[in-house]
Parts: structure tokens; sequence; C-alpha cells
């Protein structure tokens, strides 16, 4: 070693050294096996005819002209244009380089784009873009939060199960406050206090008693699911109208970006839950990687003894983290019951909180990948619904199965690398 | 402090003047602080905390909280009709309806309970083989669809002589669960993907999978009919009830029992099962015994898998013969889970815990019909006993039983030493 640094270029020797990349040929591997599987479905079911893609809605203050495109035109485009992302893959592994990750988020919108013109080929429904997009990102809200939320229990050391049950308690607790007060911003106040309950519960067995963390998830999501459901039938549906009909928060136009067209009216006449959402992802990713909360979060999630010896309080940071990220998930369950429609329902959340742990997944436990993850899969079930329109020959099965399948497949490590913090579900004993 | 030291320490106080006196102690110590002595007290605290829920929720008794300073008994009059209620026709659903008028009627309760317990031993037991290789298997609803499907398209697509046909579809079942959590095995064993996030995922892959095949016609959807549900199951794939036509017992009872034979011999008597535990107690260890740790890892999801296939298969066999739709699962996939913690991954236990979730299941619906109270208590009750089992120092601190490890006077300092 002693060689290396007396050499005369030594900082940049040390500085290669301190870039060192475990190039993953996974990568490209993925995307070239989309591409290959994209080929034979369009290259089997060929559909002829026009796709129409509808950029306005009415209303907008600049009208764009519908698009109508060769759906098959479309298609092969899109795969020419994905074989190309595939060689620069391969080119930035060759170069022993991380592939970028513009490269599979421009291979994933380039591939929805010919996935579309390909399926709505030769129909007379037209795809309204705006809504398309407007119903991904409101469908993503609460899979971001829980993303977000689960990003920081991992990081921390606290693998997080149950955020299913802090979505639903956090949707419960909205339905009940916001009823009670009329009032959005309090029930979205008592969402946060339902999920941050849950999660110290979950701190309370994972942290004190250590308790087996995946176990305690499960048990809370069926806890939840059972008492959720118990005081429904009990207590709210007696009460209806006083216990369980919220005001919703209304859609606010941002002024000057809501003029954006095709953008301005999808992500900027929303709810002030999914500006929040915009916000709570660059703030979540700051407070982990650039305060000294963070940096005590991540050592705690990574390496709880070392931590421990230079004086961190490992259980005390494992509880707040566990706080905070109670906090998030209970903002998205808020979602369920005073923006997406104004009464609490049975089990309504429906699985998302898993959905969610798998962004958390496929998103490398980083909480922006894991937020665009959480809308690609928003997306996928967005998706869904479109394609039953203009008469697609997917089922719907099939657009609802894909967030798993691709989850499962990350965790296999064919989509990149995924490795889960270091001290992710390992109670610490302090010696 | 070595363990010879220690050893040299114990012999003094079985020879000391009180050595009788400690005995009774000890043998009184080891009762309260067992597992045992834990997993009822998660019970009884269970259910103080249901009895908690039913008397808030419920109607008369916050009418009579609303006077509490005028005549307080009242309340306590209303709690106890209440929970007292709630409980007695739980019991009379469960195991003896006192009110029916013939014995047939009167032993009915307990017969269903045993119904619906015979998915939950057959899934707790999958389970429970898992946790022994420190594996958790939470791929219980996507491998009971998958069973079902399996199963259900044999039972109802073929034409079989009888006892032929149900063995074979009941094989077939066994094969569709076993290879659908075998796909999780061979993930972990191969590339190290984690069991629980793939058999999560695998839920839902199977659910939507079976909600294709109910949607589509010429698949699994009946012949003419719109509906997601399959066609009936042919009479000779049909498992024969126990008790007659009066009783709902069939015999998947049975079975279920053999199954509880079966993975006691496994665990304990078989070679496969002594790697099974060597993996889950050490695998490190167990892979410089020789184990081949790979291969036992998918050979416990394959096991686990096909013993909560056997209770898919069971679902659309034995309970539900008329066809099955996407809730077949009813639930057991997460239940058993419930069942193997709290009988403690062993087959005996997880046979007890079994019963007694199915006499809360059976009990759970005759309390909703009778006194109103939502079987949703149920769950709540099943959560709260597994969260209070699985934190044994927390149902110790509110029975104050002795902490394990804590043993009383000059033994104490001996126990730690040999701990240490």
């Amino acid at each position: 070693m002693s060689a290396v640094t007396a050499t005369p270029d030594s900082t940049s020797v040390s500085a290669d050294l301190r870039h060192v990349v475990v190039v993953s040929r996974k990568t490209p591997i993925a995307l070239a096996i989309i591409t290959a599987l994209a080929t034979l479905l369009y290259g089997l079911g060929s559909r002829p005819g026009y796709t129409h893609f509808r950029f306005s809605e009415y209303g907008d203050p600049v009208q764009l002209p519908t698009l109508s495109v060769n759906g098959m035109a479309t298609a092969w485009l899109s795969l020419v244009v994905l074989a190309v992302l595939v060689v620069a893959a391969v080119g930035f592994v060759a170069r022993q380089r991380k592939a970028p990750v513009w490269v599979p988020l421009v291979f994933a919108l380039v591939a929805i784009i010919g996935f579309l013109g390909w399926a709505g080929a030769g129909s007379t429904a037209e795809y309204p873009v705006v809504s398309l997009v407007r119903g991904s990102v409101v469908l993503a809200v609460p899979l971001v939060f829980g993303a977000l939320g689960g990003v920081i229990g991992e990081r921390a050391g606290v693998v997080n199960i149950a955020i299913e049950s802090q979505l639903l308690f956090g949707a419960f607790g909205a339905a009940i406050v916001g009823s009670l007060t009329h009032n959005p911003y309090v029930g979205t106040l008592a969402a946060i206090v339902a999920g941050v309950l849950v999660a110290l519960v979950l701190g309370v067995f994972a942290i004190t008693y250590r308790v087996d963390q995946i176990i305690v998830g499960v048990v809370l999501n069926v806890l939840v699911y059972g008492l959720t459901d118990f005081l429904y039938s009990q207590v709210l549906v007696p009460n209806g109208t006083r216990l369980n009909t919220t005001v919703r928060f209304e859609g606010v136009a941002i002024p000057g970006l809501s003029r954006i067209p095709v953008l301005g009216p999808a992500l900027f006449r929303q709810s002030i839950l999914v500006y929040a959402m915009y916000l709570a992802v660059p703030m979540v990713w700051f407070a982990l990687y650039r305060t000294r909360w963070g940096l005590r979060l991540r050592a705690v999630g990574e390496h709880p003894q070392a931590a421990d010896t230079v004086g961190i309080k490992v259980a005390r940071v494992r509880y707040r983290a566990l706080a905070v990220a109670g906090a998030v998930v209970g903002l998205g369950g808020a979602f369920y019951t005073v923006v997406s429609i104004s009464s609490f329902g049975r089990e309504m959340t429906a699985g998302a909180g898993y959905i969610a742990l798998a962004a958390v997944i496929f998103g490398k436990w980083d909480p922006v990948r894991a937020a665009l993850a959480a809308l690609l899969f928003g997306a996928a079930t967005n998706l869904q619904g479109t394609l039953s329109v203009v008469g697609a020959p997917v089922p719907s099965q099939f657009m609802l199965m894909l967030p798993y399948v691709v989850t499962i497949l990350a965790v296999a490590g064919f989509v990149g690398r995924s490795r889960a913090p270091a001290a992710d579900g390992t109670p610490y004993i302090k010696e | 402090m070595s363990a010879a030291q220690a050893a040299a320490e114990r012999p003094q106080q079985h020879h000391g003047p009180e050595a009788g006196d400690d005995r009774w102690r000890e043998a009184l110590r080891r009762i309260v602080s067992g597992s045992w002595a834990v997993s009822l007290g998660a019970v009884v605290l269970a259910i103080l905390v249901g009895s908690i829920m039913i008397a808030a929720t419920d109607q008369g008794v916050r009418t009579a909280i609303g006077y509490f300073g005028a005549r307080p008994q009242d309340t306590f009059s209303a709690i106890g009709t209440a929970v007292g209620g709630a409980y007695s026709s739980l019991f009379r659903g469960a195991v003896w309806d006192f009110h029916a008028t013939s014995f047939g009627n009167a032993i009915r309760p307990l017969t269903d309970s045993l119904t619906q317990a015979t998915p939950l031993i057959t899934a707790g037991l999958g389970v429970a083989v898992g946790f022994r290789a420190g594996q958790f298997n939470i791929g219980g609803r996507g491998q009971m669809l998958m069973a079902a499907v399996a199963g259900g398209w044999i039972g109802f697509g073929l034409n079989l002589p009888p006892v032929i046909h149900m063995l074979v579809a009941i094989a077939a079942g066994i094969i569709g669960g076993a290879i659908w959590a075998g796909v999780a095995g061979v993930l972990k064993a191969t590339t190290g993907a984690h069991e629980v996030i793939v058999t999560i995922m695998l839920n839902y892959v199977a659910f939507y999978i079976l909600g294709y095949l109910l949607a589509t016609p010429g698949l699994l959807q009946a012949p003419g009919s719109s509906n997601p549900k399959t066609a009936p199951m042919k009479p000779n794939a049909i498992m024969p009830l126990l008790l007659g036509p009066k009783f709902a017992l069939h015999w998947g009872f049975i079975f279920a029992l053999l199954a509880v034979a079966f993975t006691w011999w496994l665990l304990e008597r078989s070679r496969l099962g002594f790697e099974f535990r060597a993996v889950g107690e050490n695998p490190a260890a167990a892979r410089v015994a020789g184990i081949d740790v790979k291969r036992t890892t998918v050979a416990v999801m394959l096991v686990g898998g096909a013993l909560v296939g056997l209770a898919g298969v069971t679902q659309v066999l034995g309970t539900t013969t008329t066809g099955f739709g996407d809730g077949i699962d009813a639930g057991v996939g997460f239940d058993a889970i419930t069942v193997a913690l709290l009988g403690r991954s062993t087959p005996l236990g997880v046979l007890g815990a079994a019963i007694l979730f199915g006499a809360f299941r059976a009990g759970g619906a005759t309390m909703q019909a009778a006194v109103g109270v939502p079987i949703e208590i149920v769950q709540v009750v099943q959560a709260l006993i597994v969260l209070f089992i699985a934190a044994p120092p927390l149902v110790r601190a509110v029975f104050r039983l002795p902490q394990p490890g804590s043993r009383p006077r000059r033994a104490a300092a001996t126990a730690a030493e040999v701990a240490a």
C-alpha cells in the first residue's frame, strides 16, 4: 500500500480507490430479457391499426391535438430504443462503471409507451394521457409514503412488515377524527398519531422484548385488521354519519405550474397530500444522508455494535426512527379516508402495505429509488383499468401481479443487486 | 467463571439442610416459569383484553356508564351481561350447545370446531416445520390457493373411480402446494433471496393467477357461468363425512391427524428431520457437520408447502365441495402462523393450538349471531395471544411469574455463572 501512496499521482489513485463500485451485470441482463420478451409479444401478437393518445382535457388552457400513431410502428420503434439502452447499459458495465439510474428509468418509460401503443392498436378509445399520469401519481401516494416509512425503519435495522397495518390504522384514525371535527387537517394529524402508535407497539416488541421482527410485523397486521374490522362493524357502522363521513381535501392548483401542458393538470392540480408526497421524498433523502440523525440511524442499521461503541444509544435511535417511519406511513394512510374517498371501509388498504414493502426492496433501501419503484407499481395498478377500456388482450390480473413478480425477481438478484442494511431484522443485545 | 467451577459449586446446595425444600421450590419454579405457563398466561391476558373491547363497545354498557355516578352497580352488571353473554355463546358455538334438546345437537359445535381446526392443523404443521428449520413461511395463503387449483381441477375435471379420485386429487394438491413453496426454497438456496419476502409476494401472485383462472371460461370457471367460481367437485373426489350427514366433520380431520403423526416422526425420528433441526439451530455448524444446507433449505420448503397444500386441498374436497372462489383459503394461511407460534412448532402443540383456534372460529360465528359481537374479535384475541407468547418477559411481568434464570437465593448465583 505504501508503494501506491508514494507514486506521484497518488491523489488520483486514492480517488479511484474511493470510487470502488461493485459492477453488476444483472442490470443489462434484466433489460435485455425484458426487451426480448417484448419483441416476442409484439412479434407473435401483431395488432393492426392506430393508437390514439389524448393529451388535453376539457378546459385546459392549452389544447393539444390528439395524437394518432400506428400501434405496431410505435411498438417496434420502442423496441429499437430499448435495444439502444441495453447496449448502453452493457457499455457502462464493460467500462467497469455502474449503469446510471436514468438508464432503467428511461427504459421503463419507453417500454410503457411501446406497450401502450401495442395494446391500444385498432381501438377507437383514446388513452387519456393526463388522467393516466394523474391516476398513477394518486394511486402511488400511499405506496410512496409506505415505502419511505419502510426505508427509514429498515435503514435503522427494524424490518417493517407492519406497513400495511400502519396504513390501515392511519386511514382508520383519519376517518374517525376527520369525521368528528369535519376537518381533514385534524384527520391527517390523527392518521400520523395512529401510524406512530402502531410503530411504537412494533418497537416495544421488536426492540425492547427482542421478539422476531417479522413475527411482530405479521401479527400486528392481523391484529390491526381484526381491530379495525371489529370497531368498524361495532362502532362505525351504527354511527356512520357522525363517525365515518369525512370532509375530503380539495384539489389545489399551483399557480403557474398547473398551466404546463399535460404535466400541469396531471401533477399540479392535486390535493395537499400529494404535494406533501413530492416534498417528503427529498426530505427523507436529505434526513437520511445529510443529517447527523440520518448518519446515526444508518450506523445503527449497519453495525449496531460499532455505533454503540461510539456512544450512540442504539435502542433510542431505533425507537425514534420507527416513530418517524410510523408518522410517514400514517400520513399515507390518511390518503384513503381524506383524499381518495370520504369514509373508512373494511380492510381498505387491500395489501398496499405489502406493495410498499416490495417497493422498499426493489428500490434497494434508498428513499428516492423506493419512491420511484412505488410510482412504477402505482402506474402498473392504474394501467390495468385503462387497458380494459381500450380492450387490450392482457388480463387485468397479470398487470396487478406485476409488482409482486418484479419484486421476486429483484430479491432473487435478477434486477440489480438488492442488499439489505447489514443489521436489518436483528435485535441488538448490548453486551 | 468456568463451567468446571460452577459444577464444583453446585453439589454444595444439594447437600445443604434445605435440600428437600429447595427441590419443591425448584419444581414449582419450573412449572410457573416454563413455556406452558406463559402460553396459558398469554391466552388469559388476550381473553381479558377481548373482554374489555366487548364491554367498551357494548351499547348497554355505554348507556349504564351515562349514569355511573347515580347507580354504579348497573355499569358492572351491564359489563357482566355483555362479556358473559359473548363468552357463553362462544362456548355454546364451539364446545357444547347447552340449549340443545338432543345429545347429537348438543355435541355438534364440538365437531364444527374440529372441522374448522382441520386445515389449521395441517397448515400449522407446514409453518412449524419451517420454523424448526429456521425458515419463515408466510406463503401459506399462496400455497393453499395453488393446492386448491391443482386439487380442485382434478376434483371436478376428471372422472376416476371412488377413493382413487380423492387420493389423486389430494396428491395433486399436495404437489401444488409443495411446488409453490419450493419456488421460495430454490430462490433462497440459489440466490439467497429472503423467503419471507418471496413467500409474501408469491401469495399475491397465486391470488391473481387463481383470479385469472376463475375469470376465464374453459379454465377453472364453471361452464355456463360467469361467476368467478369453479364447478362442484365430483362425488368420487369428495372426502366422506366421518359422523354421518348430520355433522360436517369429514375425513380431512383423519388426514390431519395422520399429518401430525407424520410430522412428529419426520422431525423427531427421521434423518431428514434431524437435518432440518440442525440447520435451524445453526446453519454454519450444520454445514461443517456435512449437511447440505442448500438442499435442506429446498427440502424444508417442499415439505412445509406439501403440508400447507394438504390444508388447501382439504378445503376444496372436504369443507367447500360445491365449487370454490378466490377466498377458499379463508385466512387459514395466516392463522397457520399464529397456530405454529402458539403450538411452539411441535406437532402436538400445533394440534392443540389449531383445535383452540378452530373452536374460536366456530364459536365466533355463533357469538356474532347470538349477541351481535362481531366475529373479528376472535382475530384480535388470536393476534394478542401470539404477541404475548412471543414476548415471555411481558407475560411473566404481568402475572409476576419468575423470569427464567432468576433463581431464588443461593441458587441464583450459580445459575448466572452457568448461563455465562
